[in-house]
């Protein structure tokens, strides 16, 4: 598990959007988790209400808001689109801890369920994004 | 936006100087250069992170003997240290299995090993890139600005042509060269240094062909003992100064 350190990435980011985009104090910074990336939401959560903030003035008070996204895989080959549900045999865990840490090696465990390749797109839901964040002398939308 | 950015900066600051080796061809020997040169630098009683970038094809832990186990993990992950090498790898997340990244989601990887691996305090940072002037080439640059590229050729006159292309881009995009190697030197000739030298930059000399250095791969205490290792060891002593 390194849910303290993406969130630790996530506060990072934060801050330095705020600075960027003049805003004095941060009210609240939302979170966009993907499923590929198996976070354990309250280990994330916590580290991020309870670990983190303290150590920049500018989040104090701020809530964060974590969404969750759902994986959407494409095919290249057949063009199937397809999710985690669509995968039969759930995957070992050690082949759940190395999507853990780097989601891209879906393409070592992961096939297309309709023609067996490995060579898909994530379309959706693969790791930690920072939405949005929302305060006080500014505000940044979010980067697609 | 991407949070892992952000990390990297921090992740690095214990780092104070990145050395890329990279090429643009396979086969010529760039991962066993780039760990053996990071070996040598930590028999001199440096501290040193060998960062495997090839992330289709890593070897870095074939060559050290480093095994493919996972590494620990608290507030980060932990490179594995061998031989005195602290060393990164996906090979330890992915074991044996292939992982056919395309140029994006190499870039992914990259980021996200960067945003979570904790160097510490490195003296160097020895980057092993894949062949080609590819993503990895390209976000190297992009990443870890101030990274100095060491490239490797061979007296080849088809190694020598994508040599002289990344000599052209690095020199483009203003990254720091810190020389050309000539590698697997077999006889005479001087094809590779003409290169450096045409292209102003420094050569830093040649290491041979050795026909035992096949046989001492994955066990660093046989490859100390190789006419290829005492090259590389003169090599490193060379970057110093």
């Amino acid at each position: 598990m390194h849910e303290f350190a993406l969130a630790d990435a996530v506060v990072k980011a934060a801050v330095r959007a705020a600075r960027e985009a003049g805003i004095d104090r941060v009210e609240a910074v939302v979170v966009r988790v993907g499923e590929l990336q198996q976070i354990a939401t309250d280990l994330f959560e916590f580290s991020l209400t309870q670990v983190l903030p303290p150590s920049d003035p500018l989040l104090e008070g701020a809530r964060f808001v974590v969404e969750r996204e759902a994986v959407v895989f494409r095919c290249r080959v057949c063009g199937r689109e397809f999710g985690t549900g669509d995968l039969g045999e759930a995957p070992g865990a050690d082949e759940a801890e190395a999507v853990h840490f780097i989601p891209e090696l879906a393409h070592a465990f992961v096939r297309c369920p309709g023609c067996g390749s490995p060579d898909f797109d994530i379309l959706a839901g693969r790791g930690v994004t920072l939405e949005r964040i929302e305060g006080r002398g500014g505000d940044l939308p979010g980067s697609p | 936006m991407d949070p892992r950015a952000a990390a990297i900066e921090d992740r690095l600051a214990g780092v104070r100087r990145i050395v890329a080796v990279g090429g643009s061809k396979g086969g010529i020997g760039k991962s066993v250069v780039a760990a053996a040169l990071s070996l040598a630098w930590a028999d001199g009683g440096r501290r040193v992170g060998l960062f495997d970038l090839d992330f289709t094809s890593p070897t870095g832990h074939v060559i050290l003997g480093a095994g493919t186990r996972f590494p620990s993990e608290e507030f980060g992950i932990d490179p594995h240290v061998v031989a005195g090498v602290a060393m990164m790898s996906v090979a330890f997340f992915s074991g044996e299995a292939p992982a056919p990244l395309r140029g994006g989601e190499a870039t992914n990887a990259l980021l996200e090993l960067l945003a979570i691996t904790r160097w510490g305090n490195l003296d160097v940072l020895v980057v092993d890139l894949p062949p080609g002037l590819g993503d990895t080439t390209l976000d190297v640059v992009r990443f870890l600005p101030g990274t100095g590229f060491m490239l490797l050729g061979t007296a080849s006159i088809v190694v020598l042509e994508s040599v002289r292309r990344a000599l052209r881009l690095l020199g483009e995009v203003g990254v720091p060269i810190v020389g050309v190697v000539e590698n697997m030197r077999r006889d005479g000739g001087d094809l590779v240094e003409g290169l450096a030298r045409s292209a102003g930059v420094p050569f830093l000399g040649s290491v041979p062909y050795d026909a035992g250095l096949e046989s001492a791969l994955g066990n660093p205490g046989r490859l100390r003992r190789t006419g290829f290792f005492d090259a590389v060891r003169r090599l490193a002593g060379r970057l110093d100064g």
